[in-house]
């Protein structure tokens, strides 16, 4: 199959989408509009839920502020359609902020039904306030006009809707493809990795779900003004639930599934509309049954919709972030070599009646390695979480590099120059190892999202892509950095997660058994850069289970066992202690 | 607003409160042994009022065809993994349990008229037509991704919900049906009336909550499910078969949710569409209860019954927004309550 690319793919439909008005009869034009104006709303629905994985019901809602909004105010008001927009757009941001604020604490399945009920509240708004015109709505909306031209025809319409969903699916690719695209990417593996990482993931949320209502505002607004009337109907769940059908049908985690979803829907939903009442005999919107059995199939059998199965017709040369050289990121200032790091002092952590962490005190130097041991149980992820901010510790106190950091989240804990890996690995399979690393970076850039959607940020993206190539590098892994990181045998992701906290620029490095999978060959080379990164004065706290690993690596050894601490030391002491061999081997009768 | 009308008030919203309780219990039942939120809860309740009214009436209700199409797709699936995995004896038993069993029910009801039958018969008549509907469901929609996340689940739910709004339009009309009270009595209290209806329908509803207490606590297939939403993994190793315990959940709340309908169509109007909303209703109160607790989700349904009863008394416009919009604070309390690490 010869390879068309995608850019002269874009350029071709652009050219269709300009001369379809004049080939196309009225009612065609009609259709496309009323596609391009639900892609729009599809389309904040792929940031939401299939990049940020926050399901949404009730989009339509969010239309219907848009579209309200503009009714109201140029039909009792009399204002300028043009001003009614960003009138609109303020509306439904601060309605999706403090919705936003609310709802998205929810955690897992309690957030879409949140959406299911603000979706019916809000519906059943618009149709009793008797301002809006209650369930017959408002009418004599004006059409929107550019000077002396108005646009009033579908036909017209047509250019302004497609220009705007064009425009809007540049800005969402671009977006995802930028710092702040990574944080929102990295939401779908839990909030635990990304808040480690730096990311603010509460706020990653709030933008991404004002964004997605954004949309749906702005489609409003051109629904407004294209229809001339607004009545509360097709802002009620049920389209809600029909905008989610189209993303999720059309691939809810490709742009251009919106446009597939709303097409497909639309296409179907017009021929549904015409044949079923004829087949069955009597009118009503039948379709749905339709559209519910459709939905239930695509979740058996093709999960990501339709797009990736239309995509594979069109085969690209494999799509690579490009790493060009670039000046290097901001260094943060390094401690002395031996000056105190981190203090842990009379650290507890309790769940409930179990104490998994019991007054431990140690401290970690810069330029040491410090390893913490004991059997399986004994509390050391524990600690780790406590420490890095993840879990917070009950009660204690955690210094790092001066300051008390036990009460603050994790990011801000990151954002002081600690940085971990997980014990179970927690890297976004789907993303290449080049981007997974680039998450690590996340604090040592700060273009956001506005500049990235118009693509002013290119110049710091180039410098954290070219840190993070840095890294893989440095951890012997740059053959793979393209491979998508899921790919990976356990061990080799291991080591990505290595790379990712180096991204950092930590000075305390906490490694929660980063030898676990690994080959012999494979072990000597993580302690050679473990000791490479000791020399330059970083600190380093390591979980470890492989003996021969830690007494090679180690300059100090904590020993742990149910929660407390049993045993500290140079590692030859620690491997003569008898409470220490008792522990780990049992005591001799 | 007096004293009478207070009452009045307060028994209102106590009877729908009783059902948006039974809702309450079948959705924490269904979710905590499969993981799914049940949205089509709601299409059983109306499902199984109207079905009953149009057996009043003497009309053949649509759900018989839902059955019986149901009843063929599960014989063709289930026929053909029997008959590729070579075992042709289960064959017979499949093509029978599926096909003809919902056969002979539409050829019972073209046969008699049900009209003329005792109300009792009728109702029976139409827990046999709609309940089966529950694991038929079940089997179709949810099983194939049982394993997936309850985000797709509660998608595919939200696709069921939506399939069968359509149907129920197809199968019932859009009007409404009200179906004739099981009873006229009425007690004075003071100036208020109690009517038997009510009564019936908060005695049936204890009488449930009591007869499911001891289905879980003295069955043996009341402990599975007990097993299987506490572990699932755990109950599969002990020989519990998740499927087995699915069809079940799904079963009896397809029962509750008839039974429901079949209780409250004397004192609404119940119309194709409307059992999404009293389900949601129901759905506060489970989330109330944080989808775990049975008694303080039936608490919750009362309460949300009271409020809606109360609330269309002085803003009746509003009595929608109010009642859906509770249920915001209420989730952020729960998901606030529930916070917790992620797994490592």
């Amino acid at each position: 199959m010869p390879t068309v690319r995608s850019t002269t793919l874009l350029a071709l439909f652009i050219a269709a989408l300009l001369v379809a008005p004049l080939l196309l009869p009225e009612f065609y034009i009609t259709l496309l509009d009323y596609i391009g104006l639900y892609a729009i709303v599809a389309l904040g629905l792929v940031v939401l839920t299939g990049v940020g994985g926050l399901t949404s019901f009730g989009q339509a809602a969010f239309v219907g502020l848009g579209a309200y909004s503009s009714a109201y105010l140029t039909t009792v008001h009399g204002v300028s359609p043009w001003l009614t927009l960003p009138a609109g757009l303020l509306i439904t941001a601060a309605v999706a902020i403090s919705l936003g604020l609310v709802t998205l604490r929810l955690s897992g399945h309690f957030l879409p039904l949140g959406t299911i009920a603000w979706g019916i509240s809000l519906y059943y708004l618009f149709g009793n306030l008797t301002g809006l015109g209650g369930y017959t709505g408002l009418t004599g909306i004006p059409p929107l006009s550019f000077f002396d031209l108005e646009v009033r025809t579908g036909r017209e319409f047509f250019y302004l809707i497609w220009a705007v969903l064009l425009l809007a699916l540049l800005a969402t690719r671009n977006l995802l493809d930028s710092r702040e695209g990574r944080a929102i990417r990295a939401l779908r593996g839990g909030s635990l990795m990304a808040e480690a990482m730096g990311v603010h993931t509460a706020r990653s949320k709030i933008v991404i779900f004002t964004l997605a209502a954004l949309y749906a505002s702005t489609s409003g607004w051109l629904y407004a003004h294209l229809q001339r009337f607004v009545n509360p109907t097709p802002f009620s769940l049920t389209q809600g639930i029909e905008y989610l059908f189209m993303a999720v049908i059309g691939g809810v985690a490709h742009v251009w599934g919106a446009i597939v979803g709303a097409g497909l829907i639309s296409i179907l939903k017009q021929w549904l509309q015409d044949w079923l009442p004829k087949l069955l005999g009597q009118s009503g919107n039948f379709e749905i049954i339709v559209f519910g059995v459709l939905m239930i199939f695509v979740l058996q059998r093709a999960r990501d919709g339709v797009w990736p199965i239309i995509a594979r017709y069109f085969p690209q040369p494999p799509k690579r972030a490009q790493v060009r050289e670039a000046p290097p990121l901001v260094r943060r200032e390094r401690p002395a070599a031996g000056a105190v790091l981190l203090e842990v002092k009379d650290a507890c952590k309790r769940f409930g009646g179990l104490v998994a962490n019991d007054r431990m005190t140690f401290q970690v130097r810069a330029g040491e390695v410090m390893a913490l041991i004991g059997p399986n149980g004994a509390g050391k992820s524990t600690m780790f979480n406590g420490i890095s901010g993840v879990d917070p510790l009950t009660s204690g106190s955690v210094i790092f590099r001066g300051e008390r950091v036990e009460s603050l989240p994790a990011r801000d804990i990151a954002r002081r120059g600690m940085s971990r890996t997980f014990q179970h690995v927690r890297l976004l399979p789907g993303m290449s190892v080049l981007e997974n690393v680039a998450i690590g970076a996340h604090l040592r850039g700060r273009k956001g999202f506005v500049a990235a959607a118009c693509r002013t940020d290119r110049d710091e993206e180039d410098r954290l892509l070219y840190e993070a190539a840095r890294q893989i590098e440095r951890c012997g892994l740059s053959e793979q950095m393209h491979e998508p990181a899921g790919s990976l045998p356990l061990g080799k992701q291991r080591i990505v997660e290595i790379a990712r906290a180096l991204a950092a620029d930590p000075c305390l490095l906490l490694l929660d058994e980063p030898a676990a999978g690994l080959r012999y060959l494979e072990k000597q080379a993580l302690g050679d850069l473990l000791r490479r990164l000791r020399d330059e004065g970083i600190g380093i706290l390591l979980v470890e289970h492989d003996m021969d690993f830690v007494m090679g690596l180690a300059d100090r050894v904590v020993v742990m066992e149910f929660g407390q601490k049993l045993a500290a030391g140079l590692p030859e002491d620690i491997q003569r202690n008898p409470a220490v061999v008792e522990a780990y081997l049992g005591g001799v009768e | 607003m007096d004293l009478q009308i207070a009452l009045l008030l307060g028994q209102d919203g106590l009877t729908n409160g009783a059902i948006y309780a039974l809702l309450a219990l079948a959705l924490v039942l269904v979710f905590a042994v499969t993981r799914v939120i049940f949205i089509p809860q709601g299409e059983f309740v109306a499902f199984g009022a109207l079905t009953l009214a149009s057996l009043q009436t003497g009309k053949l209700p649509g759900t018989v065809w839902l059955l019986l199409a149901l009843g063929v797709l599960i014989g063709v699936l289930e026929g053909s993994r029997a008959l590729r995995a070579g075992q042709l004896r289960r064959l017979p038993l499949i093509v029978l349990l599926n096909v003809g069993v919902p056969l002979l029910l539409a050829g019972t009801l073209i046969a008699v008229s049900p009209a003329t039958l005792p109300l009792p018969v009728q109702v029976l008549l139409a827990l046999m037509l709609v309940v089966p509907l529950g694991p038929m469901i079940y089997r179709l929609a949810y099983q194939p991704v049982a394993e997936a996340s309850v985000l797709v689940l509660l998608i595919v739910s939200v696709a069921v919900h939506v399939a069968l709004t359509g149907l129920g339009l197809l199968f019932f009309g859009a009007e409404g049906s009200r179906t004739p009270p099981f009873t006229e009595v009425s007690f004075a209290i003071g100036d208020a009336l109690l009517q038997g209806q009510t009564v019936l329908v908060i005695v049936a509803s204890l009488a449930l909550i009591i007869a499911l207490y001891l289905f879980f606590e003295r069955t043996i297939y009341g402990k599975a499910l007990r097993a299987t939403a506490m572990n699932r993994t755990g109950a599969r190793l002990m020989g519990i078969s998740g499927t087995l315990a699915g069809m079940l959940s799904f079963t009896l709340a397809a029962l509750i949710g008839v039974l429901s309908g079949i209780l409250i169509s004397p004192i609404t109007t119940i119309y194709y569409d409307s059992g999404f909303l009293i389900g949601l209703k129901g759905f506060v109160g489970a989330i109330i209860g944080g989808l775990a607790s049975y008694p303080v989700a039936a608490a919750g349904a009362a309460l949300v019954g009271l409020l809606e009863s109360y609330s269309s008394f002085w803003a009746s416009a509003f009595k929608e927004v109010i009642v859906f919009t509770l249920i915001i604070p209420v989730l952020l309390w729960r998901s606030l309550k529930t916070t917790h690490v992620e797994e490592q």
